[in-house]
């Protein structure tokens, strides 16, 4: 009690004054709190953080600045925050997350404010205002992200046994289907877009393949199809499984699941398309 | 192999960029995935399975190691790490092979598939279960 009082002090000493006491204005002050520890937590899920990350934060949050009854429910794509107890007033908040984004920046500033916030006793709006900041954190321009995704390709493809040809048509196929999921997709279902960019590879490295540029049928598909991996879901579903959070995991599991067997059949089609239309060979 | 350990980490850091991992981390997490794919092509694991487990252990330990060092969460590394093991391609293939109708290889890539997939969740999941602890003594030398 007295612990949380301190606390109390020390993160509203840059509020409005006539809130340290009173129960009104104790009930304020838990709820922004909560918003608080909400947003941070749904900062951290939508942009790729683990489950258990997520409730630790909130939880951490919510102790550190007093709201001692807090208790959280994280799901892969759904947080929900209930406090309430004899001496604290009840509130409730649950937000749906409907997909995720990779933007590890965000999660590790995250995660560097949440430190920061217990090792130099942030008040609560200096909190928040840092929260704001890290919420419109600047993306990486696309035009370069296109670029260092057709170099990804070209590197990935010279590990799976490439030539200079095959890196070279790699690298023009990156960035074609790097633009395409940036430009297209976003607008498409998850399943729709990724058998179309598994086509769109497929396609793009029949073709090289035929101009006589790449050599190297097989390299040319494994350094391309490396842009769809599902790499962030794939991990963390495996991490959450570990942690015992078996929904989240087995959700996140099955989106990458699901993100192979999409690429693999819009592939897998063209291929089929090919070797019945011009007798090629079937990899 | 030189050229494809550089490769290796040269793409992985491609592929940090693409995630939105911070500048400052981006040669750790190349490391991450250069040291996988060095692990991952030894020649003692004699088969994909193992050699997949070996890697998996190898990276998780790495960048655990990693994001106490630099105090950052250990998706950073762990993610851009796993790239070169390609998790899930042989379910890439697995499809593939389903859609064009050749199902002996299907079959055959399939049960690979599952193997590595499980071979790479045990590596991370074992190496998860060491305490926080021993991680940090290694890197900041402190018992607490």
């Amino acid at each position: 009690m007295e612990n949380r009082e301190e606390m109390k002090r020390k993160s509203g000493a840059g509020e409005m004054p006539g809130e340290s006491a009173g129960s009104s204005a104790d009930a304020g002050y838990q709820q922004r709190v909560l918003e608080f520890a909400m947003r941070a937590g749904r900062l951290l899920l939508e942009n790729g953080a683990e489950i258990f990350r997520v409730e630790e934060t909130i939880q951490r949050i919510c102790r550190h600045y007093g709201v001692r009854s807090a208790s959280t429910f994280v799901l892969s794509n759904g947080i929900f925050i209930m406090a309430g107890s004899e001496d604290e007033p009840y509130y409730s908040a649950v937000r749906h997350l409907p997909s995720w984004v990779n933007r590890l920046d965000k999660v590790t500033a995250v995660n560097q404010l949440s430190r920061e916030i217990e090792e130099k006793h942030y008040p609560l709006e200096t909190a928040k205002k840092r929260l704001e900041e890290i919420e419109g954190m600047p993306e990486r321009p696309k035009a370069v992200r296109i670029l260092v995704a057709g170099m990804a390709c070209a590197c990935f493809c010279f590990i799976f046994g490439g030539s200079p040809g095959d890196m070279l048509s790699d690298f023009f196929t990156g960035l074609l289907v790097y633009a395409f999921i940036l430009t297209v997709c976003g607008g498409l279902s998850k399943i729709t877009a990724n058998v179309l960019s598994g086509a769109l590879i497929a396609i793009c490295c029949l073709i090289f393949y035929h101009s006589g540029i790449g050599e190297n049928l097989r390299p040319l598909i494994m350094g391309t199809i490396l842009l769809l991996v599902p790499g962030l879901p794939f991990t963390n579903g495996i991490r959450d499984l570990a942690d015992g959070d078996y929904i989240s995991g087995a959700v996140r599991l099955l989106d990458a699941v699901l993100v192979f067997m999409s690429v693999g059949a819009g592939a897998g089609a063209v291929f089929l398309a090919y070797h019945h239309l011009f007798g090629g060979v079937l990899l | 192999m030189i050229g494809q350990l550089a490769a290796a980490f040269l793409g992985t850091v491609a592929f940090g960029y693409l995630f939105g991992i911070p500048r400052k981390y981006f040669a750790y997490s190349g490391l991450c995935g250069s040291v996988a794919w060095g692990v991952y092509v030894l020649s003692i694991w004699g088969s994909d399975v193992i050699a997949s487990f070996a890697a998996t252990v190898v990276v998780t330990l790495l960048s655990r190691y990693f994001a106490v060092k630099k105090r950052c969460p250990v998706t950073v590394f762990l993610i851009a790490g796993m790239i070169p093991l390609v998790p899930g391609i042989g379910l890439y293939w697995t499809f593939y092979y389903l859609v064009t109708n050749q199902l002996e290889q299907m079959s055959a890539t399939g049960l690979v598939a599952v193997k590595s997939a499980c071979a790479i969740v045990l590596g991370i999941v074992f190496v998860f279960e060491i305490p926080q602890k021993f991680f940090r003594v290694i890197a900041h030398g402190k018992t607490e």
